[in-house]
């Protein structure tokens, strides 16, 4: 198993940490993992994204031009990184902020709308484990248990009372995926 | 079972320091390695293990703290990237000069001048043929995963302890930002001061009854004392190179093309071997942990086996020229790399290497 991910969007979104989060709930799933980010100009102010791979085996390259996933949060990595999914892959996207929606067919697009779940469960930080839901829903590539132990490694033990809210938004995330 | 962290390369060198009983970090940030000294800071291991740790006011200041703390035998080190590591270049001449121990960590950068803060390998003439002045090297290992980071940390000590030399950790913005699976091993204490003397009989520990006065310096006035002293290093470099040469090879035994490349770019060379094969060429590749020492040897041997041999960097061109003098002419040599900050991917390689050799 392999799974490769690009996670991108704006600075503030929780990219990079949604990436973290899932990087670490698959070492607690014992696979191996690479977490590269884009770490340049851009990370002060603009878009910011993030390479995931998950595997069974050893990785190679954590640099990476196609991927089986593209999670995006904005119209400029749209743009950016559409076109980069393999063919059969999954691009899940948060519509809003999108002008111009994707238009492939030869990949499974889906899409979610974070920020209503953040609203619902009352906390618009979680905003990136609602995609992260949605994400896992899509592609159960790590089990909640394991997710739970990973959010516990990424999230400081004083805000160790978080962890439920986290949970709980990845879970409304999952019911809101719409496959379209 | 050890316990298994998910870190960067540069988080996973500070936590190596402290965990292998490093005594002394000096250094000054810059990207791409500032979370090093970010990491010690917010570690706080002065309260812990007792390692000092202090940001200097530049990277010259730090170097010439490292050169201090090296005098008392103490494991010191610092890390930087390509623009601090050249303002560090006349204290690593002074280090190799006065033999002493100690660990530099470069995070490469695209250069020259300032450059960028993107990754790049452009560095490998600088740290592997010298960078300082006179007739020295320094012992060069080159990670290329956040667990080598992790491992060559102790290990770079071992060898600056061991041959009484500066080594320089070989990195890039890859390494030190990726964030990777880390195994952290069993703490070791830092040495006690019996342990030290024990240790570095030559270090300033202070003067006892029973033994002359430790002495020093990289100065040497009389032609005759510095040409001995240069015999010196050589006979101890001539040993680095015989005992210490290390590398890893993937998919060589019966290979009839062999790719070279250290640190990243070997991750990503591995990708093109894989990809090579799924197409029927028996592609292989030599990665060279150490950099000085570098596996000339077993690249002499390889030359006689293979039809061609490639050099991938991310730079324009340098450990290239030792390659070409491993190989002697015996095969041809080609290279491929890009810069500034530009990483090449697997199908990019492949695809270079394919025009190379002609192959369709």
């Amino acid at each position: 198993m392999k799974e490769e991910i690009i996670i991108a969007g704006f600075g503030g979104q929780g990219v990079l940490s949604m990436g973290k989060i899932l990087a670490y709930s698959a070492i607690m799933q014992d696979m191996e993992v690479t977490w590269m980010p884009s770490y340049g100009p851009e990370m002060r102010g603009g878009t910011a994204n993030v390479c995931v791979i998950i595997s069974d085996r050893k990785i190679g390259s954590p640099i990476l031009t196609k991927y089986d996933t593209a999670i995006i949060l904005n119209q400029q990595s749209m743009d950016k990184f559409e076109n980069s999914v393999k063919p059969g892959g999954l691009l899940l996207y948060d519509p809003s902020g999108i002008t111009r929606h994707p238009s492939r067919t030869d990949i499974t697009i889906c899409r979610i709308d974070a920020i209503d779940v953040a609203a619902k469960v009352g906390n618009s930080k979680v905003y990136n484990m609602a995609v992260m839901g949605a994400y896992l829903k899509m592609k159960p590539v790590v089990n909640m248990e394991n997710v739970g132990k990973g959010l516990a490694k990424c999230i400081p033990a004083r805000y160790s009372d978080l962890i439920s809210l986290n949970k709980t938004a990845i879970e409304e995330g999952m019911k809101a995926v719409e496959v379209l | 079972m050890a316990e298994k962290i998910l870190m960067k390369g540069n988080e996973a060198i500070a936590i190596s320091a402290i965990r292998n009983g490093v005594d002394g970090y000096f250094g000054y940030p810059i990207t791409p390695q500032s979370e090093v000294m970010e990491t010690l800071m917010k570690e706080k291991p002065w309260e812990t293990t007792g390692m000092v740790v202090l940001q200097a006011e530049s990277e010259t200041s730090s170097i010439n703290m490292v050169y201090g703390g090296a005098c008392t035998g103490k494991k010191v080190m610092t890390s930087s990237s390509s623009p601090g590591i050249s303002l560090m270049c006349e204290g690593i001449s002074y280090l190799a000069g006065a033999e002493l121990p100690c660990l530099i960590v470069n995070v490469m950068r695209g250069g020259p001048g300032l450059g960028t803060i993107q990754p790049s390998q452009s560095d490998y003439n600088q740290c592997v043929k010298g960078g300082g002045h006179g007739d020295y090297n320094a012992i060069v290992i080159a990670p290329a995963s956040a667990q080598d980071m992790y491992d060559f940390v102790d290990w770079g000590f071992d060898l600056a302890f061991k041959y009484r030399t500066p080594v320089i950790m070989l990195a890039d913005g890859i390494v030190g930002q990726m964030m990777e699976k880390v195994e952290l091993h069993d703490p070791k204490p830092r040495r006690t001061r019996e342990e030290v003397i024990k240790d570095a009989p030559w270090a300033t520990t202070g003067k006892t009854a029973d033994r002359p006065y430790n002495i020093i310096t990289s100065l040497a006035l009389e032609s005759d004392v510095q040409e001995r002293f240069n015999q010196k290093l050589k006979a101890k470099y001539e040993t680095i190179c015989r005992d210490e040469v290390k590398y890893t090879e993937y998919m060589t035994s019966d290979a009839e093309y062999l790719l070279v490349a250290f640190g990243c770019a070997s991750r990503i060379c591995e990708a093109v071997v894989d990809e090579l094969r799924s197409q029927g060429i028996k592609a292989g590749m030599l990665r060279p942990v150490t950099l000085f020492p570098f596996p000339t040897e077993r690249l002499a041997e390889l030359s006689g086996q293979v039809k061609s041999m490639m050099s991938l960097e991310l730079n324009m061109g340098q450990m290239v020229n030792d390659v070409k003098l491993a190989v002697n002419g015996a095969c041809p040599v080609g290279f491929y790399g890009r810069q500034g900050g530009n990483i090449f991917t697997p199908d990019e390689v492949a695809g270079e290497f394919k025009k190379f050799n002609n192959l369709k």
